[in-house]
């Protein structure tokens, strides 16, 4: 017999009892579509915080001023300013890892159009921190060198200001919107951006030049920096040495001794993403494995039936090998049909899972990301869980007596 | 290979079953041999051996002693796979209870022994079609067992028995399960078998069916009681018509 009479035979006896293959064939399915769809659930939520980290800028590093204790009453980060336009300006020269390094200066503050206010955080920073963060410009045009050297009453709008100021379908480019009671002119709306990882609104915020925010907002030149800088390494595996090395830079220009804590600190975002994907990665494999556990309950209903379907299918054994079946060919054909049933649970399985991997994609939003390498592997499992699991039933059949079978009541 | 002729031969064959600690003799030493062409008939009491005997000449079991040679070659030390080439090949079965395959069609059935033999899907179809014709069934090729009468179904079996060329068909009681006419309907069928050169042996109790047989053997107590050659009875098949009323 060739193994295509085989798989043949094999279809045509399980075709014979549809109901009972099709709930055989469950296990499988309900297997394979968890397994399918608890990765796709992994891999979206992985993207969603892959996502919302790269919201936040990329290859990025934040350097906070350091704390004052006063009486022993210990202030937060900020609490004393530490950090100096001249340490920005080393860091921009000193540290070869760094591309971007910009002051981040912020306050809350009322801002009002003709007709609305609105509550928001007022930035006073620099072009290149748009680039820091990705975050291009939706209408209107981008914070220039010019705007920051002339200190021009300019503001940069976030959509959800937008929004709540003009209304969502508004154009406000060109219209004036008071900050502090001064007027400034919205010259660009940013794109939108989402939320951060901690749920807050990139989109709630205003920018203006750095220049006219220390003397508009802030007022007066200090020789501090209120505020906190904002660094971009050269490129995601450079985080850790720009993290480095600017410690070691303002350590020495702060004349930090060995063994002294820095009064300063550094947040690396690179670091803190991978610690998050770690998270769901854990997360993707424990569903995965339960998952997996499903399809080896499948297999044993697959051990089931088929041992059922040997003694039920005595004496058609017994006519096979009357009739000139060999033992290997018994062996073959029930093999074939567990393999058969368990292989067609992977395929129903595999639609299920992408059906419901779109459906729970759709439901929250995420990109749907399906993994070509888990659908082989789930393939693979389920036939291997058909030989594992008829291996045993398809032996008992092919060791049968032809004339015990024969005679089977 | 031993100088002898005959189809079958078997030489002081001997079976001992282990019943648990007690040993059953089934057969204490047959000889028989049965030449190409013949049509014979194994009677005797249920315990006498005949099933034992049919069993060892039809491949499915192997002797204690003895040697059983089939169409001059020793079988009875062949391993599993070689029997079952031999069933394939030289034999063919038909049951009492028929033992068709069930939900599956007649030409399905009738393929088996054509499917274990390796012949392709066509050939196999056409020569199965020919074997269902020649027992009449030409116009029942797809249907299920479970829509056709027991004459039927067992007439199916005899196709399934002979669609591989065999050189014996077997035949294990197999009027057993049917009413007289179509008793006699089978037995023609066995008659044309034994005249186009297929050696019939059959198992039988009933004095009957044994009677269209061109040779009876009596089996008892693990051995041959008598051996006698007759006269077959022809076994002429009623029309259906005078079969409806009540002839025999």
């Amino acid at each position: 017999m060739n193994p295509l009479q085989v798989v043949r035979v094999a279809i045509r006896a399980l075709l014979r009892n549809k109901m009972r293959s099709f709930l055989t064939t469950l296990g499988i399915i309900i297997g394979v579509a968890a397994v399918i769809a608890m990765v796709a659930i992994g891999e979206g939520a992985k993207a969603q915080v892959e996502a919302s980290f790269a919201s936040m800028g990329s290859n990025l590093l934040i350097v906070l001023p350091g704390t004052t204790t006063l009486g022993g009453q210990r202030g937060g980060f900020g609490s004393m300013m530490t950090l100096t336009w001249d340490d920005l300006r080393a860091i921009r020269t000193e540290a070869p890892a760094v591309k971007y390094a910009v002051a981040q200066l912020s306050s809350g503050a009322q801002l009002m159009s003709e007709d609305q206010n609105w509550s928001t955080r007022v930035y006073g920073t620099t072009p290149e921190y748009f680039l820091i963060r990705n975050w291009p410009i939706g209408l209107g045009s981008a914070m220039s060198d010019s705007d920051v050297e002339s200190g021009s009453k300019v503001v940069f709008l976030g959509k959800t200001v937008v929004d709540n100021l003009f209304g969502p379908s508004a154009n406000p480019v060109g219209q004036l919107v008071r900050i502090r009671n001064i007027p400034f002119e919205v010259k660009g709306v940013l794109a939108t951006k989402g939320q951060s990882p901690t749920g807050q609104d990139y989109d709630d915020a205003a920018y203006i030049p750095l220049k006219t925010y220390q003397t508009k907002i802030q007022g007066g030149l200090q020789q501090f920096i209120s505020g906190t800088i904002m660094i971009g390494a050269v490129s995601e595996a450079a985080t850790s040495v720009a993290e480095q090395q600017v410690t070691n830079l303002l350590r020495d220009r702060h004349r930090i001794g060995i063994g002294q804590d820095d009064d300063f600190s550094i947040r690396n975002l690179t670091e803190l993403a991978s610690a998050q994907e770690q998270g769901t990665k854990t997360l993707t494999t424990l569903l995965a494995s339960i998952a997996a556990v499903s399809l080896l309950v499948g297999g044993i209903g697959i051990m089931n039936i088929m041992l059922v379907s040997v003694t039920e299918r005595t004496r058609e054994i017994g006519v096979r090998m009357a009739v000139g079946a060999k033992p290997r060919n018994i062996l073959a054909q029930f093999l074939v049909e567990a393999l058969t049933l368990a292989i067609a649970g992977g395929v129903i399985g595999i639609a299920l899972g992408l059906l419901a991997a779109q459906r729970l994609a759709a439901q929250f939003h995420w990109p749907m990301l399906i993994r070509p390498d888990v659908i082989v592997i789930s393939v693979m499992f389920s036939a291997l869980v058909g030989v594992v699991f008829g291996l045993y039933p398809a032996r008992k059949a092919s060791l049968l007596d032809p004339i015990d079978a024969l005679r089977f009541e | 290979m031993n100088g002898s002729s005959a189809l079958l031969a078997l030489e002081d064959v001997t079976k001992v079953y282990q019943m648990g600690d007690v040993e059953v003799h089934a057969l204490r030493g047959v000889s028989l041999a049965v030449e190409e062409g013949e049509s014979i008939a194994i009677m005797g009491a249920s315990g006498s051996g005949k099933s034992t005997l049919m069993n060892i000449i039809g491949c499915l079991d192997r002797p204690t002693a003895g040697r059983y040679l089939l169409a001059g070659e020793e079988v009875s030390t062949l391993d599993r796979n070689a029997l079952a080439e031999k069933r394939n090949r030289t034999l063919g079965f038909v049951f009492q209870n028929f033992n068709l395959l069930a939900r599956t069609s007649a030409v399905e059935n009738v393929e088996l022994p054509l499917l274990y033999g390796g012949m392709h899907t066509r050939e196999r179809h056409e020569h199965s079609r020919a074997a269902l014709a020649r027992v009449g069934l030409g116009d029942r090729m797809y249907h299920h067992p479970n829509q056709m009468s027991g004459g039927q179904q067992q007439r199916v079996a005899i196709a399934r028995a002979l669609v591989a060329n065999p050189k014996v068909i077997l035949a294990d009681e197999p009027t057993g399960n049917l009413d007289s006419v179509t008793s006699v309907e089978v037995m023609a069928i066995f008659q044309e078998l034994r005249d186009s050169g297929i050696t019939v042996v059959l198992v039988t109790h009933e004095p009957d069916i044994a009677r269209y047989a061109g040779r009876v053997v009596v089996m008892k107590d693990g051995k041959v009681q008598s051996d006698k050659r007759q006269e077959p009875l022809r076994a002429v098949p009623l029309p259906a018509e005078a079969a409806a009323g009540g002839e025999r």
